[in-house]
């Protein structure tokens, strides 16, 4: 019982402040948290970055490898987006088999940096149908603070532009390494997720875990340079009207083009 | 598709796929439906309120819903491995997430709700299709409810906006937006999108989706009319 009287009052405090266009935190309805990014913290891998947005903060590693193409899409390389919420990062993880945020988590962010097309996967083939190069890309939050979707989002997209992709040669039938070859990846646009919340019926950017305990319902957009929408997910027990959606999709387009900015200067 | 705007299947653009609903077709479930949307076969089995295993899942506050959508085997082209996938387990959230602001379950705390729902054939929209038969098997279980659930998609194919993608046009289309409305109280429980739309788009490729939930929801009160008052069951 004390958990559902302490919720109450949590989302009591937190509507109260909303009213006065105010969040727990200080910051305005619109406003994320401060972002920080670091690119190439580990240097084994081709690419990475540290990502914090407020107190979230995700290590993303990218690794590029030979391998063979999916059977029906044998003109493409392979792109492979994943993440994982380390037992490290939060007192109720434990180790095992994803749950179904975790699943949701990973899928999310995969199909923002998928759907806007960031990656040109056609220059990644090696030979057609049957030998591509594949791009890995792993993200591990390591403290977990709400909004991972934003998080694991940007540090994957800042993950690979920080990336150098090695040269692979067919010899002998096998795809080999060239020594000393690379080249930056074949990045076609920059793809940034904005994630919100709806509190009663207010909208607000990037959640913080006390806010989405609160939340009535979420949704994650990700456009792309051209200001389209190019993926979007939305979760949580309760629904958006359409004006909501339409709000939302304005802010997405707002919101995401002063943090495209920050990618642009990775480039 | 061609010029006057007729797709690969004969339908306009506007136009759903042939949808019908039988309610309480399972005999041990308490409530259940079965729906065919286009090529799309789906069974949904409504379980509960019920003890919940795991005990430590129960809510003593409410009761809880628990969702899982799965494929059979034999349901697409290649043999589909008949352990959940990453897809579904995604899938079984979302639908999870679309019909929870539909139920009221307060009065039954410590119990759980549990909606099954097999894929016996999938043709593009199956969540959809799911979404559409697990709602209706709720209403047949007694489930208290605020409100139906209906779900459509709407996508861009050849340069249109297009009414419930099917899954030909899937493999071309340029987006698709799954969308579940609860249609008396106007609000959205299920939305997804795959594919670039521009902001106008957007919000036609929505609006069309929210038409076309309008039209399975005619359909699902149909279905629950027809069992309830038509045939004097109750």
């Amino acid at each position: 019982m004390t958990s559902a009287i302490l919720d109450k009052l949590r989302t009591d405090k937190m509507l109260d402040l909303l009213k006065q266009g105010r969040r727990l935190d200080g910051r305005a309805l619109e406003e994320m948290r401060p972002l920080e990014i670091e690119t190439g913290v580990i240097p084994k891998a081709n690419g990475s970055a540290r990502v914090r947005l407020g107190n979230t903060e995700v290590i993303t590693g990218v690794k590029v490898q030979p391998d063979k193409p999916f059977p029906d899409l044998g003109d493409k390389g392979i792109l492979i987006c994943t993440a994982e919420i380390l037992p490290l990062a939060d007192p109720h993880v434990e180790p095992g088999p994803p749950n179904e945020d975790v699943i949701e988590l990973a899928r999310v962010v995969d199909r923002g940096i998928r759907e806007t097309e960031m990656i040109d996967l056609h220059q990644l083939v090696l030979v057609e149908n049957k030998s591509v190069v594949g791009i890995f890309i792993d993200s591990s939050v390591i403290d977990s603070a709400g909004n991972l979707f934003d998080a694991c989002s940007y540090a994957s997209v800042a993950a690979v532009l920080s990336s150098t992709i090695p040269k692979y040669e067919i010899k002998d039938d096998a795809p080999t390494l060239v020594e000393g070859v690379t080249s930056k990846p074949p990045v076609k646009t920059l793809p940034v997720s904005v994630t919100m919340a709806r509190i009663g019926d207010y909208i607000i950017v990037d959640p913080t875990k006390d806010e989405e305990a609160c939340m009535d319902a979420r949704i994650t957009i990700t456009t792309n340079s051209q200001g389209n929408i190019c993926a979007l997910q939305k979760g949580g027990e309760n629904g958006f009207t359409v004006e909501q959606l339409l709000k939302c999709s304005e802010l997405a387009l707002s919101v995401g083009t002063k943090i495209r900015k920050r990618f642009e200067q990775l480039m | 598709m061609t010029e006057d705007g007729i797709r690969c299947d004969g339908r306009r653009v506007d136009q759903l796929r042939n949808i019908s609903i039988k309610v309480g077709v399972l005999k041990n479930a308490n409530g259940s439906a079965y729906i065919e949307f286009g090529k799309n076969k789906i069974l949904a089995g409504v379980f509960g309120p019920r003890d919940v295993h795991p005990k430590h899942m129960a809510d003593q506050d409410t009761g809880i819903l628990r969702c899982r959508y799965h494929m059979s085997p034999f349901s697409v082209t290649e043999r589909k491995n008949p352990a959940p996938s990453r897809r579904e387990i995604e899938i079984s959230k979302v639908l999870k997430e679309a019909l929870q602001p539909a139920l009221i379950l307060k009065d039954f705390p410590r119990t759980v709700v549990d909606v099954f729902v097999e894929v016996l054939q999938a043709d593009g929209g199956s969540r959809c299709a799911a979404l559409d038969a697990a709602a209706v098997a709720l209403a047949d279980a007694g489930i208290p409810m605020r409100d139906m659930v209906s779900a459509c998609a709407a996508g861009k194919v050849a340069d249109r906006i297009v009414l419930d993608v099917n899954n030909e046009e899937d493999q071309e289309g340029q987006a698709d937006m799954p969308v579940a409305i609860m249609p008396n109280m106007g609000k959205v429980t299920l939305m997804q999108l795959d594919g670039i739309l521009t902001p106008e788009e957007y919000k036609t490729c929505l609006q069309t989706a929210i038409a076309g939930c309008r039209t399975v929801y005619e359909v699902q009160r149909r279905a629950l009319v027809e069992k309830y008052f038509e045939s004097g069951a109750h």
